[in-house]
């Protein structure tokens, strides 16, 4: 990608040891140690904090028992993506910073990597640990195969209905997929998760079917029972400034898509200078993944101060221990070529970079002229206002997380069953 | 510095700190380790009649509790299973080398004279500097009516310890075992025997737990197991509270005791002297951590009779044992109640559910702008102490005492009492 030219400058085992697990699983032993930090408290603060409403302690309870399987139940039964939310959620402004060990002491329990334990356990096992209803005879199209869709897909199928998700991309997962630093997701662990959680049967895939493209509202309509649509954001933001369409100044999630699906990721090239301009978890990703691909020179240029930034202090550490340069309050006014290379003028100084990526946010664009631009309207039960039409996930109003997304669906899924058994 | 050097009954150590008969002691090697790491004394594993006795494999069980290893311990292992001549030849070398360390050795040979007289004069010889009689294991000896198959039957414990006085010069210190209804008949009838001291417990009979794909009890022994021998920290109130009973005791008074059961620091032994032990035992928490805590032991317990003004161990010794009184000399019209400490709070809520669900309905959750709140309901509060030990932060919740107004009154006055003078019911 980017400029062939750039020396590799990272073994191809640098690499592969560069993009591994960010954080192995606890081990046996760990995980006890961690679960019996947990005060089992009543009406817990992490549960509220969570925005699927996992009963943590409950779970934690059943790793210090021995009794994983309960655990895992339990989390996959209000989270069926609790395997993601285990490696992506922002735990340190979730749950950990709600958990009561945070007010006593600064070091919550280690609740992601609890959950990770007991989801991984789960999905290593032969059976698919959930039954589906009696079969209802209806059918629902779930356009979007990313946390939303599939929360959705697997809450209906659980529920007796049959389900067909379509995706505009070769593979489903969404931004778990394709959007998500690969060492979040290590070991193919998206596809993995849609595999054990389609296990429970019920749910067909079609690809590279792109609604307002190749697929109508209208035909899903006749065709189906009902429809969810949860599509996420396909367009990204523009700085609106002079430069921005010169060669070698792309879309971060463009850059983090492509990096997700190399097979040899030590087959990219990326130059030695990289700039990302941005301030969230997808500048993050996309600064970190440059870095560790082994560009010399990774800076994030961000706005504003440390505190603005959509992505946490964790986020930021992690970025920063892994050698990106985080300049704040550095808001770009105009970018230009400098020889064969791209300079970024800001306020406050200029920058020189061979790479330029944005991430300064994507958008909803309205799915080629099917709904207006801006996020799809939808009331207290995911309903738009087209009967029988429901949405959920990033294309909606609301926080765009994996773990938002995951609960929309779930409830979704449960406002859909009722509105075909009304 | 607190001068920590004991005389119990007329053995004298650097310190009140000894291990038990057990396997740490069990040979030279150890037990020359041990008294390099600082140990005052050790009660060398017991000896028996040749042959040796044949141990098994595999020989502990345990408890981990909350992700604690060995909360709770259990063995199976014997007496010492080495030829008594190696044993008693050690002994003497090492009690030669370590003049200055008190040197007991544990014994348990069949129950009748000649036997017990026999073994006595050779270990006489040693230069040991006194007997630890083993009336308290509860597997394997017992069995062949020793250990505890003598320690259960008050007469048996009279009879041995008589004999030994006879036979020996040396201090007789008599094992007393915790598996019997009232420890002071053990007690009592060693002291009728002539008992210069006794020391307790041994180990409480037990099965550590069921290993549920064998199904059989631990430690298993080729598919099988059998019952052990009980301690670690697990053990240490049911000795505490066998300990100040003998202690109280009127005809056990002045007797000296050595407390023994799930001592692993210098605050359970403070615990134990208090309540009247002169020396202290020790083997779980070495067998868990190694010799070396005997340093933190040492000088923890020094630093805290500094701290209180206490020069030497008798300073102490016993002193809450006239605190330790029958139920019915307790003062009911005492009343404590909780306070939760705000700003300590974490808002885990543990008070509630254990107050709400399994006491006196008397803590109340409460939100306030959203914000957890816990609050005792001082009408309500019983002051059971439960919501203070199940809450997680140090001194969030303590308990006030709260007056009253009314004179003291025990159960032995009460008007409720049926035996009372004050009984006025019906």
């Amino acid at each position: 990608m980017a400029d062939a030219a750039a020396p590799l400058t990272l073994s191809k085992d640098q690499i592969i040891a560069n993009f591994a697990d960010a954080h192995p699983k606890l081990g046996a032993a760990q995980a006890v140690v961690a679960a019996n930090r947990c005060y089992f408290c009543y009406d817990a603060p992490c549960i509220e904090a969570c925005p699927t409403e996992i009963d943590i302690p409950a779970f934690i309870r059943g790793i210090a028992t021995g009794n994983i399987a309960g655990a895992a139940y339990k989390i996959l039964d209000a989270n069926i993506l609790g395997g993601s939310c285990a490696r992506v959620c922002p735990t340190e402004i979730l749950c950990e910073r709600a958990c009561v060990r945070t007010a006593e002491c600064g070091e919550p329990v280690d609740i992601g990597a609890l959950q990770r334990v007991a989801t991984d356990w789960q999905m290593a096992q032969p059976l698919h640990p959930f039954s589906r209803a009696p079969a209802t005879g209806k059918s629902i199209a779930v356009i979007g195969a990313g946390p939303a869709g599939l929360s959705c897909a697997h809450g209906l199928a659980r529920l007796g209905h049959d389900v067909t998700v379509y995706d505009a991309k070769p593979k489903p997962g969404g931004l778990n997929e394709y959007g998500i630093a690969a060492y979040k997701m290590a070991d193919d662990f998206a596809a993995r998760e849609v595999e054990f959680l389609t296990a429970i049967g019920g749910i067909s895939f079609a690809y590279q079917q792109r609604l307002g493209d190749n697929l109508h509202l209208k035909e899903l309509q006749a065709k189906f029972d009902a429809v969810f649509i949860a599509i996420g954001l396909a367009g990204t933001n523009r700085l609106g400034i002079a430069g921005e369409d010169l060669p070698c100044v792309r879309n971060a999630v463009d850059f983090i898509a492509e990096l997700r699906q190399a097979a040899d990721k030590s087959a990219l090239h990326v130059p030695a200078r990289v700039i990302v301009i941005g301030g969230g978890n997808t500048a993050i990703d996309a600064a970190t993944q440059a870095k560790l691909l082994g560009a010399d020179e990774v800076t994030m240029l961000y706005r504003r101060g440390p505190k603005h930034m959509s992505a946490t202090a964790d986020e930021q550490a992690w970025a920063q221990t892994h050698g990106v340069n985080i300049r704040f309050w550095a808001k770009p006014l105009q970018i230009q070529p400098a020889g064969s290379a791209l300079s970024v003028i800001c306020e406050n100084g200029t920058f020189t970079a061979d790479l330029v990526l944005k991430a300064i946010g994507q958008l909803f664009t309205g799915a080629g002229g099917e709904f207006a631009a801006g996020r799809i309207a939808v009331d207290a039960v995911y309903s738009t206002q087209i009967p029988g039409v429901f949405a959920g996930g990033d294309c909606t109003p609301g926080i765009d997380l994996t773990v938002h997304a995951v609960q929309d669906g779930k409830l979704a899924a449960r406002a859909i069953d009722a509105f075909l058994k009304a | 510095m607190a001068d920590l050097t004991t005389h119990f009954a007329g053995i004298k150590s650097p310190n009140p700190f000894w291990l038990a008969s057990a396997p740490p002691t069990d040979k030279a090697y150890n037990v020359e380790r041990a008294f390099r790491a600082g140990w005052g004394g050790v009660v060398w594993k017991t000896l028996g009649d040749d042959p040796p006795v044949v141990n098994v494999s595999s020989r502990y069980g345990a408890i981990a509790y909350g992700g604690t290893r060995i909360a709770g311990f259990n063995n199976i292992e014997l007496i010492t299973d080495r030829p008594l001549a190696i044993n008693l030849q050690e002994i003497t070398e090492v009690k030669r080398k370590w003049s200055d360390r008190a040197m007991v050795v544990s014994l348990m040979v069949p129950c009748d004279e000649a036997s017990w007289q026999k073994i006595l004069q050779q270990v006489e010889q040693t230069g040991a500097d006194g007997v630890e009689l083993n009336f308290g294991c509860p597997h394997g000896m017992s069995e062949r009516g020793m250990g505890a198959a003598v320690g259960q039957v008050p007469e048996y414990v009279e009879m041995v310890t008589r004999w030994c006085k006879q036979h020996s010069r040396m201090p007789v210190i008599v094992k007393l075992t915790p598996n019997v209804t009232d420890i002071v008949k053990a007690a009592t009838a060693a002291k009728s025997g002539g008992a210069d001291a006794v020391s307790l417990i041994n180990t409480i009979t037990s099965i550590t737990s069921v290993d549920l794909d064998l199904m059989a009890p631990t430690p298993t022994v080729d598919g099988k197991g059998t019952h052990g021998g009980y301690c670690g920290p697990a053990v240490k109130p049911i000795a505490l509270r066998m300990v100040a009973e003998i202690a109280r005791d009127g005809f056990m008074r002045g007797t000296p005791i050595s407390g023994i059961g799930g001592i692993a620091s210098w605050r359970d032994a403070a615990e134990f002297i208090a309540l009247g032990a002169g020396t202290v035992q020790v083997c779980t928490a070495a067998m868990h951590h190694g010799f070396r805590i005997v340093d933190d032991m040492i000088i923890g317990l020094s630093n805290w009779m500094d701290g209180k003004g206490y020069r030497r161990i008798k300073d102490f010794q016993g002193a809450a044992v006239p605190n330790f009184v029958h139920w019915d000399d307790l003062n009911l019209n005492y009343k404590s109640i909780a306070a939760i400490n705000p700003s300590l709070c974490i808002k885990c809520g543990k008070c509630y559910a254990a107050c709400e669900d399994t006491s006196h309905q008397a803590i109340a959750a409460l939100r306030e702008n959203g914000a957890r709140q816990y609050r005792v309901i001082d009408e309500e509060c019983v002051g059971c102490n439960l919501c203070a030990h199940v809450c997680p932060v140090d001194d969030c919740i303590t308990m006030i005492s709260y007056p009253t107004g009314k004179e003291r009154l025990t159960w032995k006055e009460h008007p409720n009492n049926p035996s009372s003078p004050n009984f006025t019911h019906g």
